[in-house]
């Protein structure tokens, strides 16, 4: 049987662009079909945005990469309408557990609190969740929405005209030229996009390699994420297990700074090293074995002029803490709204420049993260190694040091602290929902709250009437009301009994309020998409 | 009472701030500052019993 990443599922088809006089020129065009340029174009063209995306391939990624998906980029998922197809298919799980040499020495729940529509995580392979994005690439197609994925289309010389970006595009059928009103480049950490506009992407290189392999087996491991540090099965190291659909398990070894690559890619090399990890006797068969090293590094901004940048191509982490995935769909998240409004001509420019400094900020929480917990991963020298060791020993029987305990800090949201988007902000209402924070999901009397939201800009009343649409600068902010339940009380009320929340389309939470003041909320409004000084 | 209770305001930061203070540092000085840490430290501490809880801890680990 040939395997999903073997078919071409969008083979090239010559375009009318490439018989074009004058050049065709697009509202906005996306560099890259991975994960990142899909949910970028699935998000505009749902919104109405007409979008072309331009990839060098014709099928999805090979092996499965990226596999863990967290619950605020599925709650984005759900939004772009192709969310519960990969929870149904995905392997849920919410439990790490964190072994040192031969013991158990820490484990850890991810969603201990109920009340949330999606799970804390799930493993999905890259390859998978880019199918299903394309399928509802296509049920957007089908339904009219201005939406081309065009296959072999390699885009190979760039220029910013400065009200429009000029692309030659290679095909097989020869090369030829467009013009986009805005490029999106989600072409990955290596970026040819980046590099023909010649802008810098600086960080911290880490020297140790891993050893990724996918292995098919009937196993009774949990869905859990299992990490050793120093297990007697590759001693001095580290790895880890996890559960992926269809009986597809990955295995993560740390193989150490000064490898044979050659040697470490031979079949009998990695079966030496699965058998001393799963037993003498089991039965596996290998789908994907890669090696890799990464880095920690991101551009200065991620917005330059007609070209905006978004996933791997604008930040690259480490893999541990699944930040990379995650936060590039939550870049799409912070720009498609933005993007819409500023071609829609109701927004300035400017509040292009908001994306670069909140998913800078993103990265910059991620970068972060990843750094420590490669370096606890990795210890650098003998002290380091020394408290290493030192925390890992005192885990077992002390609480105090289980945090300390470093195999990943796995992706949270990221709360928009700072932004110049916020609005005011009551100190009486819980912190997990201030402004520039995702709102929390809740179980609401009509439904999940997420389900409820996004897309545009809503006012959500909480045992407060407000009205059911506000028109401001030419934009309908809709009303939305609802009776208290203890999620909302929870999460957006505190000990107050009402609030007011702006809700961006993003569904991130704009500014909040005790009562409604409509004079209040335009100016909040106004201030979300207006003109950004900073 | 020695509290054995996770208690640090910033956990990752804490760690992060430990490892960056040896970095570049030879073995030996390595040593030398985790001595002059735990010194501090434990002055900080001052109370006999809690340094006695806390060393017998380190020690059967």
């Amino acid at each position: 049987m040939s395997k999903i990443f073997d078919t071409p599922l969008y083979p090239y088809q010559r375009s009318e662009d490439q018989d074009a006089s004058p050049t065709a020129r697009h509202k906005v065009i996306v560099i890259g079909a991975g994960p990142i340029g899909l949910a970028a174009a699935i998000d505009l063209a749902q919104q109405g945005v007409p979008v072309v995306v331009l990839d060098d391939n014709d099928r999805v990624s090979f092996g499965s990469r990226a596999i863990c998906f967290a619950k605020r980029p599925l709650e984005i998922l759900d939004r772009l309408g192709c969310g519960a197809p990969m929870v149904e298919k995905g392997v849920l799980w919410d439990t790490g557990r964190v072994f040192f040499d031969q013991d158990e020495a820490y484990s850890f729940n991810l969603q201990p609190e109920t009340g949330h529509k999606n799970p804390a995580f799930i493993n999905l392979q890259q390859y998978t969740f880019e199918e299903k994005l394309i399928e509802r690439l296509r049920a957007l197609e089908a339904a009219g929405a201005p939406i081309e994925l065009r296959g072999k289309n390699k885009v190979t010389a760039l220029a910013d005209n400065g009200d429009h970006v000029r692309l030659e595009v290679d095909t097989p059928e020869g090369s030829y030229l467009l013009e986009a009103d805005w490029l999106i480049a989600c072409d990955g950490a290596n970026s040819p996009t980046r590099r023909m506009l010649g802008h810098d992407f600086k960080g911290r290189v880490f020297e140790d390699n891993f050893l990724i392999a996918d292995v098919v087996m009937q196993a009774d491991f949990p869905a859990e994420r299992w990490f050793w540090f120093d297990p007697p099965f590759n001693r001095g190291q580290s790895a880890l297990l996890h559960k992926q659909p269809d009986n597809v398990w990955r295995i993560d070894f740390q193989i150490g700074q000064d490898i044979d690559r050659e040697a470490e890619l031979k079949p009998e090399n990695i079966h030496r090293r699965l058998r001393a990890m799963l037993g003498e006797e089991a039965e596996f068969e290998l789908e994907w074995v890669s090696i890799y090293t990464f880095q920690c590094r991101r551009m200065e901004k991620f917005r330059y002029g007609r070209a905006l940048f978004a996933g791997d191509a604008a930040h690259q982490v480490s893999p541990f803490g699944a930040r990379g995935a995650n936060s590039g769909l939550q870049d799409v998240d912070n720009l498609a709204w933005k993007l819409k409004l500023v071609i829609e001509g109701k927004a300035p420019e400017t509040l292009l420049d908001s994306y670069s400094d909140e998913r800078v900020h993103g990265a910059e929480e991620n970068i972060l993260n990843s750094t420590r917990s490669t370096d606890f991963i990795t210890p650098k020298s003998r002290a380091s190694r020394a408290f290493r060791d030192g925390v890992l020993t005192l885990a077992r029987n002390h609480e105090f040091a289980r945090p300390l305990v470093n195999s990943g800090r796995l992706s949270v949201p990221c709360t928009y602290d700072g932004s110049r988007l916020n609005g005011p902000d009551m100190a009486q209402l819980p912190a997990g929902t201030r402004p520039g924070a995702p709102l929390k999901d809740a179980d609401t009397k009509a439904g999940w709250l997420l389900d409820q939201l996004g897309n545009r800009f809503q006012l959500l009343g909480i045992n407060i009437e407000v009205p059911a649409t506000l028109e401001v600068e030419g934009i309908t902010i809709e009303g939305l009301n609802l009776p208290i339940t203890p999620d909302l009380k929870a999460r957006y009320l505190g000990d107050t009994g009402a609030a007011v929340y702006l809700v961006r389309p993003d569904q991130h939470v704009s500014a909040r309020w005790l009562a409604y003041d409509e004079a209040a909320v335009k100016a909040a409004f106004n201030h979300a998409i207006g003109p950004t000084t900073p | 009472m020695l509290n054995l209770k996770p208690n640090f305001d910033d956990t990752d930061g804490f760690y992060d701030r430990l490892i960056s203070a040896h970095e570049g540092l030879t073995d030996a000085q390595s040593e030398a500052l985790n001595a002059r840490l735990i010194l501090i430290l434990a002055n900080h501490i001052g109370n006999q019993d809690v340094l006695d809880a806390a060393l017998d801890i380190a020690a059967q680990s």
